[in-house]
């Protein structure tokens, strides 16, 4: 690899040795981060402190912006020098409310312990004796496995469970929460939540011949539309210098190309993958009035693939119209999958709808999709679709082509205008979009083509 | 907690044994479904024609090794990036270039063109000390100062060696020397999930395709590839047949496979569903390690650049290299097909990217031109297309 690696192994032992200097600071009974107590029902556990005051901390001692100070704390947490108390699985410093503790500096990672299995062993022990069933899966997948390794001296183990179980019982009530939280900490560090061999023996396969003939399938149905095997019609704008295969395959042309139509029926991922396919697709269910579970499958991918900040606001917003009791486009999920959806919808997160988008995507995939091929709506786009004769250029003409090469339209600007489109449809009634969207790739096509306004020279003059 | 009475020796080597003992079972599994090889299955579909594929796009402006590029979703234009600071987007297809980004530190390890084709995004690798992936946004401005624009989303323990937006431009996936992989807000730069599971460096990530979403591979220079579940953080399958680093994986168009690239000179292709490695690619004459690879659009070729300056195009299906393309003066960094499946980009230490596509599909010229050339001289016609 490019970068030195003993150049990249210095930097990162000088960064461990000023983390450990930071923490010391952070905890100066003076000019340290706030603490605060923290209450569980009626016990209270002193010495924690909020995200927000770390990261404020941080952003003040360093002169950096809030965005750095959390990044850098969020290093410390993934390293173990703080530990998160609610959400303890997940290493990272959020700027608000929760609450945090320091590492005891007998788990810091410059003590450089060598993290042995026997500890973790009587640790997973320990939590087994206080509690049965208290262990998640994958400490279970652990714990069995330590089991069947260190048999022959699984006595001792089970027995230094017991003793230390005992002395904790011993500690005051806050001292024993504290430590548990110390010492789930340091393992969450050191024995993250891996994949395990024995998991992945009992994982589900294939027979090889099921899916190695799906592989070779793929293939075969895609070679007349791969440019590197078959012809491009008419012709790769590459290899001619004329643009017209793009113009006629732009997003969200009017009329297909018969190629680009044929795809669509190769799986119902491709047609919805293709603006063009889903636009025809959308028609087809507004004939059919079940429009609304296309609308909800957009609507929980824009939720899964948005910004973080927007994600709790669309979440709603996507309730209220398809899953509240008479939502004015109510979708017509099983009770199950409903049931787990609204409480999910308590504490959203991004793939909260996911159970309720697969349904829906599973229902359409079986059931509209195959209904859609044969209607009127398909059979018409078919029909209107194009197929242009293949190019035939003379050596001259090539030529000419090439010395014709223009810049196309900025992908900067056609996305400006779809968003333009789209707000004004939203706003009016609603529309054709294929109509709609179909202007834009003509404008844009008229552009290419009769090309005078634009400086190409402007553009080919630009320096860096 | 130290433990007592113990051999230190004792515990390593169960240790190491048991490790074993579990390897072999698990690869007894997996082989139990193994009906049939690939190249049985491929016995039955006809040969490819003979390749000729051309480079005759270069593209130069970068002063130093052009360590990474990517295709704008326009299918013409593309963004690199070099070790001499700069990032440029071109417009291959005229070799304009439209926007340069200056960045005050060398070491830009990679870059992604976002897919809503307003934002570019540039990673800073440097030395251990700015283990930061930025994001740009594009805009018309020509004269606009881009660099200023940039805004910090990801920050990593150690170098970030990969990069790459999901399926919008509001979230970002990366790689990186700390042997993690991370899942960021773009917008608000917050770490939405994190993927522990590799030993050493993640040196590239790729995204399933969409249909199949929410599944990403790693590759890293713990010789494993991985495959993790976005939303749980969990690593779903693993797979260490590799003798070397693995600089580069991706997926198989249809998200069932994946492809990897590495230092040990050769390219496997690893079936998901069947879960184990069906194919491996390599030559004797191959001895430099492969740093990248990329399908075409029906996944029947596969094209791999490798530190001895050439790109090799295997087929896919029957194990055997397709064709070779020469033209590169320098290690190839990086490939990759055209959105629509037209051209390869490529990117090496020569400091040029190269554009190539297929001559042997529909073009009269110089189907005129071989013809012409067999009639005057048999001889001549060899030497011909080897010269090509």
């Amino acid at each position: 690899h490019t970068v030195s690696p003993s150049l990249q192994g210095n930097a990162h032992r000088i960064h461990f040795l000023e983390n450990f200097k930071v923490v010391l600071e952070m905890q100066d009974p003076a000019t340290g981060v706030k603490l605060q107590p923290q209450r569980l029902v009626i016990t209270t556990i002193p010495h924690a402190i909020t995200g927000e005051d770390i990261v404020a901390w941080l952003a003040d001692r360093f002169q950096i912006d809030a965005q750095e100070a959390r990044s850098f704390g969020s290093m410390l947490v993934a390293l173990g020098y703080i530990y998160p108390i609610q959400d303890h699985k997940r290493l990272v410093v959020k700027p608000d409310a929760s609450l945090y503790r320091f590492q005891t500096p007998y788990f810091w990672p410059t003590q450089q312990w060598p993290v042995e299995d026997t500890d973790y062993a009587i640790y997973l022990a320990k939590r087994n004796i206080r509690k049965k069933g208290i262990l998640e899966l994958h400490e279970q997948e652990q714990y069995n496995r330590l089991h069947k390794w260190m048999n022959h001296k699984w006595d001792f183990i089970v027995m230094q469970a017991k003793e230390q179980y005992r002395a904790a019982k011993e500690r005051k009530k806050p001292d024993r929460v504290v430590f548990d939280c110390q010492e789930r900490a340091y393992w969450v560090v050191h024995r993250p939540p891996m994949i395990f061999t024995q998991q992945s023996i009992m994982r589900p396969r294939v027979k090889s011949s099921v899916s190695i003939g799906a592989l070779v399938k793929y293939c075969a149905t895609y070679k007349g539309h791969d440019p590197f095997l078959s012809k491009c019609l008419p012709s790769n704008p590459w290899l001619t210098d004329d643009v017209t295969y793009w113009a006629l395959n732009m997003p969200n042309v009017e009329i297909p190309t018969k190629m680009r139509v044929e795809r669509w029926t190769f799986s119902f991922g491709e047609l919805l993958s293709d603006p063009r396919g889903r636009d025809d697709f959308r028609l087809f269910l507004k004939k059919e009035f079940s429009g609304e579970n296309l609308a909800f499958w957009e609507g929980c991918e824009d939720l899964k693939w948005g910004t973080a900040a927007t994600m709790k606001e669309k979440a709603e917003q996507i309730y209220k119209t398809f899953l509240a009791r008479g939502a004015p486009r109510w979708i017509n999920i099983d009770g199950k999958t409903m049931e787990i959806t609204v409480k999910g919808l308590k504490h959203p997160h991004r793939y909260v709808l996911d159970a309720a988008q697969t349904h829906i995507y599973m229902l359409m995939k079986k059931d509209s999709y195959g209904r859609y091929l044969k209607s009127p709506v398909f059979k018409e786009t078919m029909k209107k679709a194009v197929c242009p004769e293949e190019h035939k250029f003379s050596d001259s003409q090539l030529e000419q082509n090439a010395r014709n090469r223009r810049p196309s339209l900025s992908p900067i600007i056609i996305r400006q205008q779809e968003q333009e489109q789209k707000a004004k449809m939203a706003a009016s009634a609603p529309v054709d979009i294929t109509q709609v969207m179909s202007k834009l790739s003509k404008q844009d096509f008229q552009i290419n083509t009769y090309r005078h306004i634009f400086d190409i020279f402007g553009n080919a003059c630009f320096k860096i | 907690m130290a433990c007592q009475g113990l051999q230190k020796g004792e515990t390593l080597e169960s240790l190491k044994r048991e490790s074993e003992t579990l390897k072999k079972k698990l690869e007894e599994e997996r082989n139990k479904l193994n009906d049939v090889e690939l190249h049985q299955v491929a016995e039955k579909v006809e040969v490819l024609s003979a390749l000729s594929i051309k480079t005759r796009r270069v593209l130069k402006g970068h002063g130093n090794k052009v360590l990474c590029m990517d295709w704008c979703k326009d299918k013409r234009r593309m963004v690199s990036s070099s070790q001499d600071g700069k990032v440029i987007v071109w417009d291959a297809f005229t070799l304009n270039k439209e926007h340069g980004v200056p960045l005050p530190c060398t070491w830009v390890l990679a870059c992604a063109y976002a897919p809503l084709r307003s934002l570019c995004l540039i990673m800073n690798g440097y030395l251990g000390l700015d283990n930061k992936c930025s994001v740009i946004p594009l805009s018309l401005d020509k004269n606009e100062n881009l660099a200023a624009k940039k805004k910090s989303v990801a920050m990593h323990t150690n170098y970030v060696s990969g990069c790459s937006f999901t399926n919008s431009d509001m979230q970002l996936l990366t790689s990186s020397g700390d042997g993690t992989c991370a899942l960021w807000d773009v917008e608000s730069g917050q770490l939405l999930q994190s993927f522990h599971g590799h030993t050493a460096d993640v040196l590239s990530l790729d995204l399933a395709p969409s249909e199949t979403g929410n599944t990403f591979v790693s590759g890293g220079c713990d010789m494993k590839a991985n495959v993790w579940d976005m939303r749980s953080g969990q690593n779903i399958q693993s797979f260490e047949s590799h003798e070397s680093d693995i600089n580069c994986v991706k997926y198989y168009p249809s998200g069932d496979a994946f492809a990897s690239a590495s230092d040990d000179a050769t390219c496997r292709f690893y079936d998901l569903r069947a879960d184990r490695e069906v194919a491996v690619y390599q030559k004797d004459s191959i001895i430099f390690g492969a740093s990248t690879c990329d399908f075409s659009l029906s996944g029947r070729l596969l094209f791999a650049g490798y530190n001895d300056y050439t790109i090799n195009v295997w087929d896919v299906l029957k194990g055997t290299r397709a064709t070779i393309l020469f033209g590169h003066e320098n290690r190839v960094s990086r490939v990759r097909v055209s959105p629509d499946g037209t051209a390869l980009g490529s990117a090496s230490w020569d400091s040029t990217l190269r554009v190539s596509w297929s001559f042997s599909t529909g073009s009269n010229y110089i189907f005129r031109f071989i013809k012409l050339l067999f009639w005057v001289n048999s001889r001549l016609v060899l030497e011909f297309t080897v010269a090509f």
